[in-house]
């Protein structure tokens, strides 16, 4: 994986993990790896992945197993509702950035339905 | 848990390291960097007892370093310091009657995994096999403290994955990792604290996630501030 340099690790690998539960790439209830096998995997520090770990708890996205390990949530609206969460986040920053180019309300659905239709 | 403590290292009329105090802490992983020749290779010498300081030194667990300390703190230097005749093989018996905690079993694993086999002679070796033999043996240790001087430097990209994956394995909470080197792209994602270095003393340390949080910077914009033409711009 890459990271971009100026974002702190923690947050980049909370995304991907986050994406990987939207996508279906991890299941709902499913285990996740251990601190250090997840560090040895993206080459990062092992703190930083304690630290996804407790965040990912703090928002109900992971639950511990005293002794057993981490897992993704089993609850259905949560992964739907961090679906919800990540398009809104995408279609923020697609809005920001027309917005920047000058390109506004009307003129961005235009654009959208020329892609759609070819 | 390892204190630098004031040291201050003089070669003839140069200053190799001038008043420099910083504590390795257990549980975290730590870039060293600076230029070459800004006083790493010496610190790290002087941290398993290799070179005395002229002033100050490094304390483990509260106590000088020496032969007590050397048995917990693991030490890769940057050349190679093989006898030519050795095999990988020899190279491991060598370690096991040097240090009790070393591992026979851990350093086959590593050799393996690093694609070389214990009949390997050292001479034969191209640097990136050396690189990594010399991870392999080191990382074979169950030390307390791991000193790494350049363990990245002059291998390649696939070499690399290899070797910053055995570093992060050795990393558990009573466990301390130094690297140096200056390659800083390479160790941004997995460090916690940097210490910088420059022209013997100490610029700053920095905890790199909270530069991030803080600052807005990576470890390389630092490096650039602290080393690079912005100068004068203190942190």
């Amino acid at each position: 994986m890459e990271f971009t340099s100026a974002l702190p690790i923690y947050l980049q690998v909370m995304t991907a993990i986050k994406r990987d539960i939207v996508t279906g790439r991890l299941t709902l209830g499913e285990k996740l790896p251990s601190v250090r096998d997840l560090a040895v995997q993206y080459t990062i520090n092992p703190n930083t992945v304690s630290r996804v770990y407790r965040e990912l708890e703090a928002e109900g996205v992971c639950f511990t197993r005293r002794g057993m390990g981490t897992f993704v949530t089993e609850d259905a609206a949560k992964a739907a509702q961090m679906k919800e969460e990540m398009a809104a986040e995408l279609t923020d920053r697609f809005l920001k950035g027309m917005e920047q180019l000058g390109i506004t309300g009307d003129e961005v659905m235009k654009r959208i339905k020329e892609r759609e239709s070819c | 848990m390892l204190e630098c403590r004031e040291i201050t290292k003089v070669y003839g009329r140069k200053t190799a390291v001038d008043h420099v105090s910083f504590e390795i802490r257990p549980g975290r992983i730590y870039a060293m960097l600076g230029p070459n020749g800004s006083g790493k290779t010496t610190l790290m010498k002087m941290a398993v007892g290799l070179v005395k300081p002229n002033s100050g030194g490094f304390y483990y667990k509260d106590q000088p370093v020496g032969q007590e300390s050397r048995k917990e703190i693991a030490y890769m230097s940057t050349e190679p310091y093989f006898y030519p005749w050795m095999t990988a093989k020899d190279v491991g018996r060598y370690y096991a009657d040097f240090f009790e905690d070393f591992s026979p079993e851990r350093y086959e694993s590593l050799l393996e995994r690093m694609e070389l086999t214990p009949d390997m002679k050292t001479k034969s070796l191209s640097s990136g096999m050396m690189a990594k033999l010399k991870i392999a043996v080191t990382m074979a240790r169950s030390a307390k403290v791991y000193l790494l001087d350049e363990p990245l430097n002059g291998i390649d990209l696939l070499a690399r994955d290899e070797i910053m994956a055995s570093i992060i394995e050795a990393a558990r909470p009573d466990v301390a990792l130094v690297i140096s080197s200056h390659l800083v792209d390479e160790l941004e994602r997995m460090v916690d604290t940097a210490i910088f270095i420059k022209n013997s003393h100490l610029a700053a340390v920095w905890d790199v996630e909270s530069l991030r949080v803080q600052e807005g910077k990576s470890v390389a914009d630092k490096y650039r501030e602290i080393y690079g033409h912005g100068e004068g711009q203190s942190c």
